[in-house]
């Protein structure tokens, strides 16, 4: 290569000094990204395997206090997390596009859903706390099941108040890419950030995928 | 445009699928299989989160480096649970709880 200047010129605005070009740079942050995702599956990883060791020993207990919760209120916030799947995927296809507003748009549709799951989850705790399902010296259940039935509301609280805590961060990243997308720096050529961050969103989604079967709807036909 | 844009016609076929399996997946539920219930719902689920992997999340476009990340995670999802399963489901008396 030779030092010469007019090559520097030629670079897309977006492309940082150390990448070749736009795609490699772009492969960077999606494997970047991806890396991170595997040490989040095994952060959740241990949580179920925890839940299905405890499920296996206490099968009944477990089978009882899933009855507690809501079916309707776990059902619905899936269809939610489902669309803001389907609208995040639709922001980051306007991002590829270059349709600055259809991706505005489509980004606060995604954190409108987000904080309705948010809602409705706020909503469970609420109903849980008044029916004492958490576990300490408050907790009321009967008397069979009492011990291990704290087991299962103890994982509950904890797995899903993880996924939670993932959903509030999914939607102040939103907020920040709504921002990167009014000030114009997301264009057709760099819209990582969008992608990248629609890979997060859509990882808390699969989490919640398996949450609601496992939490939700143990032996129902009972 | 260097990246494959998949067509907004690709994902709304996903999001159909992934709500019909939602609906599945909750009347099922309802329906005596005995051990087989689990099965379903984790097989549902399993299917489900496979959909969005490959799509909505872009890995069936993805590069080898991407797969391999994708594919690493799973398998070290399963040491984890195997040699966890192995150790505490096989265990003979029911020990603290």
């Amino acid at each position: 290569m030779s030092p010469d200047a007019t090559v520097e010129v030629h670079h897309p605005a977006a492309l940082a000094h150390q990448f070749d070009s736009l795609e490699q740079q772009r492969d960077a942050s999606t494997f970047g990204m991806w890396v991170f995702l595997a040490t989040e599956v095994l952060f959740f990883g241990v949580l179920f395997a925890t839940y299905a060791i405890y499920r296996a020993w206490y099968a009944d207990a477990f089978a009882a206090a899933s009855h507690e919760l809501l079916i309707w209120a776990g059902a619905t916030n899936t269809v939610v997390l489902i669309t803001s799947s389907l609208t995040m995927a639709l922001a980051v296809h306007a991002a590829q596009t270059g349709d600055r507003r259809r991706l505005m748009r489509f980004l606060v549709v995604t954190m409108v859903l987000g904080t309705a799951f948010l809602g409705i989850k706020a909503f469970e705790y609420y109903t849980g706390f008044r029916e004492g399902h958490l576990p300490g010296p408050g907790f009321r259940f009967e008397s069979t099941y009492f011990q291990h039935a704290q087991i299962f509301f103890s994982l509950y609280y904890l797995m899903t108040g993880l996924h939670a805590l993932h959903m509030i961060i999914g939607i102040a990243l939103m907020a920040v890419m709504l921002w990167l997308s009014w000030r114009g720096t997301i264009t057709d050529e760099y819209y990582a950030p969008i992608e990248i961050s629609g890979l997060y969103w859509h990882f808390v989604d699969i989490v919640w995928i398996f949450l609601f079967p496992l939490l939700y709807l143990i032996g129902r036909h009972a | 445009m260097l990246d494959h844009i998949v067509p907004t016609r690709v994902y709304y076929t996903i999001f159909a699928v992934l709500m019909l399996c939602t609906g599945l997946t909750v009347a099922i539920a309802f329906v005596d299989l005995g051990p087989f219930n689990i099965v379903a719902a984790l097989v549902i689920a399993v299917f489900k989160a496979a959909l969005v992997i490959l799509f909505f999340m872009h890995v069936k476009y993805g590069s080898r480096l991407t797969w391999a990340v994708v594919v690493g995670s799973a398998f070290w999802l399963a040491i984890l649970l195997v040699l966890t399963f192995s150790d505490y489901l096989t265990r003979v008396s029911l020990p603290f709880g």
